[in-house]
């Protein structure tokens, strides 16, 4: 090999070694592409799809401007402070004759009686009448309906025209728009959704903590029994994690409600009174029992990954270096488990909050969680917009617990196994 | 394909599936049809659903998903994909339906059966009853019932103050997770007349007075979800009242001899029927021909206690099929039972139901 060290390797085809190279990373880059392409499409189809369609229904607000386009050009003009004239009756008596005829005020209706009660009637009322009505369209439309001569009326339809909307999001929190158009607290009688999601953070909250209290020792004890038993041990473990959730929910109704298996059991030994009976379902009681049951699972897998990997000598070492028991264990042991800890805390944290079929079964009035009001939406008042506005303040609630977990322990910590 | 040519596509496939549809028609076929299960279900599956099946050969497949069939059609109708062939369901929400198309206007006399002597269906049915796109089947009704083994013999309850009165009829009461009927009621109890209750509703001072009367009662109440809950908690005892749909009621006095009794006063009734899903009309047309006449609607009355919605079937409503008892005492539209009660007014419902109900859940929270 006398050549210069500026030719270039090659390989035995004479093709220079780097562009071999390049073309072998390319290949297996593709054949790796290739093989997780089915998942990949289907998380775009099944996941990312459906997420981003959530948040813009959360912002979309077609309704007024595609219903009443004539209306909303002729309010441009409008002050706000007083009744607008007469071309904006007329342009609203003409949008409402074009809708009832294509059947597309419906939609309108709901929308506009989101942001004040009594507008459905208003529009389907006036628009069952529209064909009867006669210039000058001002009196008219008042005489049929006195939404119509109310400036808080015409208010909410100029401010409602845009297509997008905020108003989904500060119904969310229990606020809402002003007639004049500042943003204010809905009153007192009406907040519900930040009780309840303040309930769901709490209430997930003690979950998890329950969860590591009685998921830690079992999951010590299953890295460090000898293999026959920690076995047995982790199909006992397991076994719950096999078994339909609705299954292991229902048990839990049949167990602590007040003729229930527990109930029984008291009375029969004499510790409760007949009348007396503890009520431990269908309330926040029932909701942590069950949940915390459910849940137990996510929690002592990431920590018995852990724990597994922590040698039995350095426990050793520290009892033979003259530490007690307990000193070692929260001088070395502990601190050795903490990302097993914060990886299984923030799994069954996150899973809480979405958690929905439970609260719903055993939670009755006061165990509900926010999910179970989102489900009201979706599938009773049919208010979608309201639905997707709540679901996407949880989904960024979830989004900044991740980031808060990424920083400080790292993903790569989650392991179930 | 670019857009225009995909619809104008679509369109041929949709005449020609409807050239099909008419084609095969006249052969069995299977029907989708929603509604609400249990007891009311079984009732149309007797008097409807079974005797055209062995008329025509068609296939009837029940679906019980009437308490969301507003969602279930909005749902199917955007995916496009409308499944389901017939829908019951309640007035409220089918004059929501028809506003937004999601189903098909009714040509009533066109459509349906006259009654025997002739009578067409615009007059035969009950006044103000024929909207737009929904045929009704029933007249139900919503009233409170009790165990009448939880109170001495000599001091029954018999009107809706009564329920409210926890100091002479005391007791845990069962009653809908809803504030529809229940706000009626507690305006009845604290003095106000049936016909004026939505009046008084209208007002801030109403709806104050309202949720002040269920107050008095609030810690005594097991708020229900299912329409099946409170006759089991009646029957178990768990509560005295229960707030019920009377046919269910019926059915657990009847069938399973439960010492129960009725409430009428105060009685909150409306009317239940059909709908059919925006394109499925030549489909069902048959079918709803058969079902709403005169005799299938008397026929369902024996199977349970809603009243027929058409004139000339109320006069023909006999005995209960299996324990042949008198089933007239038992309708809401009978005249004693009838006297002040309360047409649910579904126009004050559609514009105040969400923001009420928001008011009830945060009130339930306090």
């Amino acid at each position: 090999m006398s050549d210069s060290p500026s030719t270039p390797l090659t390989t035995a085809d004479g093709v220079p070694l780097k562009v071999s190279l390049r073309r072998a990373v390319r290949q297996s880059k593709l054949k790796a592409l290739l093989l997780v392409a089915p998942l990949l499409l289907f998380l775009i189809v099944a996941f990312l799809m459906p997420i981003g369609e959530m948040l813009w229904r959360s912002i979309d607000n077609p309704e007024v401007s595609s219903s009443l386009p004539r209306t909303v050009v002729a309010l441009e003009q409008w002050d706000g402070e007083s009744l607008p004239g007469e071309p904006v009756y007329a342009a609203l008596a003409e949008d409402l004759k074009a809708g009832q005829k294509a059947r597309s005020l419906g939609l309108l209706s709901s929308r506009l009686n989101y942001e004040m009660s009594g507008m459905r009637s208003a529009v389907m009322g006036t628009a069952r009448r529209i064909e009867l009505i006669e210039p000058p369209y001002r009196e008219a439309l008042i005489d049929i309906n006195d939404a119509w001569g109310e400036i808080d009326t015409w208010r909410v339809i100029q401010r409602e025209s845009s297509p997008y909307t905020l108003s989904y999001y500060l119904a969310a929190v229990d606020h809402q728009y002003s007639p004049s158009g500042d943003i204010v607290a809905v009153p007192d009688y009406l907040q519900i959704h930040g009780t309840l999601f303040w309930r769901t953070f709490w209430m997930s909250g003690v979950i998890t903590f329950l969860t590591l209290l009685l998921g830690y020792p079992v999951a010590f004890l299953l890295a460090n029994l000898p293999l026959r038993h920690s076995n047995l041990l982790m199909i006992l473990v397991l076994l719950p994690f096999w078994t339909s959730l609705l299954v292991r929910t229902t048990t839990w109704i049949a167990i602590l409600q007040s003729q229930g298996v527990l109930n029984d059991m008291m009375v029969a030994l004499g510790v409760i009174a007949d009348e007396a009976r503890w009520q431990m379902i269908h309330n926040k009681t029932g909701t942590i029992i069950a949940m915390t049951h459910i849940l137990l699972p996510f929690m002592i897998l990431p920590l018995y990954s852990v724990m597994k990997t922590i040698p039995p000598s350095y426990m050793r070492a520290a009892r033979s270096l003259g530490g007690r028991a307990f000193l070692s264990f929260r001088r070395v042991y502990f601190p050795l488990t903490l990302p097993g800890i914060a990886a299984g805390g923030i799994l069954v944290f996150i899973l809480s909050i979405g958690y929905y079929i439970t609260p719903a079964l055993v939670g009755g009035q006061s165990g509900r969680f926010i999910t179970n009001y989102i489900a009201y939406h979706m599938q009773t008042s049919l208010n979608w917009g309201l639905a997707a506005a709540i679901a996407s303040i949880l989904l960024f609630v979830v989004i900044v617990f991740y980031l808060v977990f990424n920083r400080l322990v790292g993903v790569d910590k989650v392991k179930l196994g | 394909m670019s857009k225009s040519s995909f619809i104008k596509g679509t369109g041929i496939t949709v005449v020609t599936m409807s050239a099909l549809a008419v084609a095969v028609s006249a052969q069995a076929q299977t029907l989708n049809i929603v509604s609400w299960g249990g007891a009311y279900s079984e009732s149309q599956q007797k008097a409807y659903h079974e005797p055209w099946m062995k008329k025509s050969g068609d296939e009837i497949v029940n679906i019980d998903r009437s308490s969301n069939a507003l969602a279930g059609l909005r749902a199917q109708t955007q995916a496009g994909n409308v499944t389901w062939d017939l829908v019951d369901m309640l007035p409220a929400d089918a004059l929501i339906a028809c506003a937004e198309g999601l189903i098909e206007p009714i040509d009533h006399d066109a459509l349906l059966a006259k009654s025997p002597d002739g009578t067409p269906p615009s007059e035969d049915f009950i006044e103000g009853s024929l909207d737009e796109c929904f045929i009704p089947q029933i007249v139900y009704s919503n009233i409170v019932a009790f165990n009448t083994e939880m109170f001495p013999e000599d001091k029954q309850p018999s009107t809706i103050a009564d329920v409210f009165d926890v100091e002479n009829f005391p007791g845990k009461r069962t009653l809908m997770r809803k504030p529809i009927n229940n706000l009626e009621w507690a305006l009845v109890a604290d003095g106000v007349a049936p016909e004026d209750v939505y009046d008084v509703l209208e007002t801030e001072e109403g709806i104050q007075r309202a949720f002040a009367k269920l107050d008095t009662i609030k810690d005594q109440v097991i708020w229900w979800e299912e329409g099946a809950q409170p006759p089991q908690l009646l029957a178990d005892q768990e509560v005295a009242f229960g707030s019920a749909y009377n046919g269910r009621i019926f059915n657990a006095m009847v069938n399973e001899d439960q010492p129960f009794e009725i409430i009428w006063d105060g009685q909150v009734f409306e009317l239940d029927g059909w709908v059919v899903p925006a394109g499925k009309l030549d489909k069902v047309e048959d079918y709803l021909y058969y079902a709403t006449d005169t005799q299938r609607l008397a026929d369902q009355a024996k199977y349970i206690s809603y009243g027929p919605a058409r004139k000339s079937s109320a006069e023909m409503v006999s005995t209960h099929a299996e324990t042949g008892i008198a089933m007239k005492p038992h309708m809401p539209t009978y005249g004693p039972n009838f006297e002040t009660a309360i047409p649910k007014n579904n126009e004050f419902w559609a514009d105040h139901n969400d923001e009420l109900t928001q008011r009830f859940d945060a009130w339930l929270a306090q």
